[in-house]
């Protein structure tokens, strides 16, 4: 994907949208929103009568008003759908409250207690949300409600910002890591830096002795297993254990952090049956702005809404 | 004497005779760490005048001070911190060694002995690795940065503790138009804001030393002065006391012939608290 005369960034992952073919919005009711701008990676869902309709999933850009404005058009791409036509807009995650096309804003933390619910059924009872520049351990009840939770957004270490960093640093596509860290003959030792600053230096020492590549891969998603495990047991984890955000697409992190902790994640599936048979695509990274469609779906079935105005 | 520091960025030689320093020199640690200190060690040697039989003791502390291979023994860093800095402050009680991958504070005795030490070797913030880091991002250098964060008007705190976050925040600033004297300013707080942290676990007691790299950095020690309410002192060459002590210790240990008394494995010292 590096377009000629440009220097390839390894951590670029690929943008994706897409409609839902079988639902003809203009028949449905309620037609809601949600808007999920993080620091990384900017979601736009729209949901009509509870149905999962469209999604783009984009990166975020230098300020939070345009990447929510580029988010929503993206997920508007392939639909006929103009933003008139939505009825309420919610807006997530760190940029939650520069949502222009936002009536209103609902913390990540909801939204994706919310959302994880929705996709992998009433059974969650932790999710944990890797983002691009923070990590949170949620437990949640059977309706997808927050009972308590911890984050670490202090720290790179355990984040996505931290994986694009190595990325960058190895010169191998970010989406490449997870696999390839499996392409070993055995499991070196992780990294020992805490430190994504220190872990760069001890990566580059490790590449000068000529350790292979794939090692240091498996060694550096080992890091952030042992990362991420800290933060899990000091909440506490419960099953069905689900992990959402883009670090859930790396199996090399996921795989080697269910081993560490002993339970396996859920199945990467929809709850609802209906989605599972027509095979609709499954992006971790829509948990947040999934949810905050939901929530406006019931805001506005419950006419809780903050004075619906159309933009 | 010699002694060798070998630091997670910079490796320093000093060596010592009859108590006077007649030889010393630094070089970047980088990779092939083994390397650098050979090599080093032979410049130094000959830019003194000497020959390495002429050494009668070598002592090396720093991170990676069992790369020095030629050592006689090895003495712990907060110990060789401690012993540098009372034989030329003997007043000095608290020393802070802000390093390039290190931060530490180390209560001393009035004898130099390390009653009590806090470190931070876990996270690049409240180092120099980050105020290096965040140069890259403003494209001022160091130097310059140390400089111009004395010329700021106002004190902006900075959101960010990462060094990776940290990064982008000082991009965003610059955005913002904020001026670069003042992003120095905002960093140098930063990294005080951690380090004095860091002292405040073991205690500040008067008076207070600064040494390590970051003990050139002006707009540091300035912003570290208003973060811990002390005035500090630092030595002329403040990134030389590590090498400094370990010499003083090479030369004690055979005053005094108790050489594994006084120069203990790095192993058998006591943990620091870790924070």
């Amino acid at each position: 994907m590096a377009q000629q005369g440009k220097p390839v960034e390894f951590w670029r992952w690929p943008e994706t949208n897409w409609v839902n073919p079988y639902i003809d919005w203009e028949k449905g009711k309620l037609v809601t929103a949600g808007v999920d701008v993080g620091s990384v990676s900017t979601q736009a869902v729209i949901m009509v009568d509870g149905e999962f309709f469209a999604f783009g999933n984009t990166r975020t850009g230098s300020d939070s008003p345009n990447s929510a404005i580029k988010g929503m058009g993206y997920a508007l791409e392939k639909t006929d759908m103009k933003i008139e036509n939505i009825d309420y807009c919610i807006g997530t995650g760190y940029g939650r409250v520069n949502v222009p096309m936002a009536q209103q804003s609902i913390t990540e933390i909801s939204c994706h207690a919310r959302g994880a619910n929705f996709m992998y059924g009433p059974e969650v009872r932790t999710v944990m949300d890797m983002g691009g520049q923070d990590c949170k351990v949620i437990n949640v009840d059977d309706r997808g409600k927050v009972l308590n939770f911890m984050m670490n957004d202090k720290c790179a270490a355990g984040t996505g910002r931290g994986m694009e960093v190595f990325a960058d640093l190895i010169h191998v596509p970010v989406w490449e890591i997870g696999p390839r860290s499996f392409q070993i003959s055995k499991e070196p030792p992780s990294i020992s830096s805490t430190c994504v600053v220190f872990a760069k230096s001890e990566v580059v020492g490790l590449l000068e002795q000529g350790v292979p590549e794939n090692e240091i891969m498996a060694a550096y998603c080992s890091a952030m297993a042992h990362r991420i495990m800290e933060l899990l047991k000091r909440l506490g984890v419960k099953e069905k254990f689900v992990i959402t955000g883009g670090i859930a697409k790396n199996e090399g992190v996921v795989k080697r952090l269910e081993k560490e902790l002993g339970i396996k994640t859920a199945e990467q599936v929809w709850a609802n049956p209906q989605y599972r048979k027509k095979n609709y695509p499954f992006d971790t990274q829509l948990a947040g702005a999934l949810g905050a469609a939901l929530f406006g779906q019931a805001l506005l079935k419950m006419g809780k809404t903050i004075s619906v105005k159309k933009t | 004497m010699a002694g060798i520091d070998v630091g997670g960025k910079n490796v320093h030689i000093v060596i010592k005779k009859d108590g006077e320093i007649i030889g010393k020199g630094a070089a970047p640690t980088g990779i092939k760490k083994a390397e650098t200190v050979e090599a080093l060690y032979d410049q130094v040697l000959k830019q003194a005048g000497l020959m390495r039989k002429d050494v009668e003791r070598v002592v090396a502390t720093g991170s990676a001070a069992k790369r020095v291979a030629f050592a006689n023994g090895f003495i712990a860093d907060a110990a060789a911190d401690a012993r540098g800095v009372i034989k030329l402050f003997p007043n000095a009680r608290t020393v802070i060694n802000v390093g390039a991958e290190e931060g530490r504070s180390i209560k001393v005795s009035p004898e130099g002995k390390v009653l009590d030490f806090a470190i931070n070797d876990k996270c690049a913030a409240g180092t120099g690795t980050f105020v290096e880091a965040m140069s890259r991002a403003l494209e001022v250098s160091v130097e310059e940065m140390s400089k111009i964060a004395l010329d700021s008007t106002k004190s902006i705190p900075m959101n960010a503790q990462c060094a990776v976050f940290g990064e982008s925040e000082v991009v965003s600033l610059i955005h913002q138009k904020t001026s670069k004297p003042d992003i120095s300013r905002a960093v140098m707080d930063a990294v005080a804001g951690r380090v004095g942290s860091v002292a405040r676990i073991v205690g500040l007691e008067k008076d207070v030393v600064v040494v390590g790299g970051m003990a050139k950095n002006a707009g540091f020690v300035d912003s570290l002065q208003k973060n811990i309410e002390m005035p500090v002192t630092v030595p002329e060459d403040p990134d030389y006391i590590g090498a400094i002590g370990a010499a003083d210790a090479a030369l004690s240990s055979i005053l005094e012939e108790e050489v594994k008394a006084k120069v203990v494995e790095r192993e058998s010292l006591p943990e620091g608290k870790a924070y």
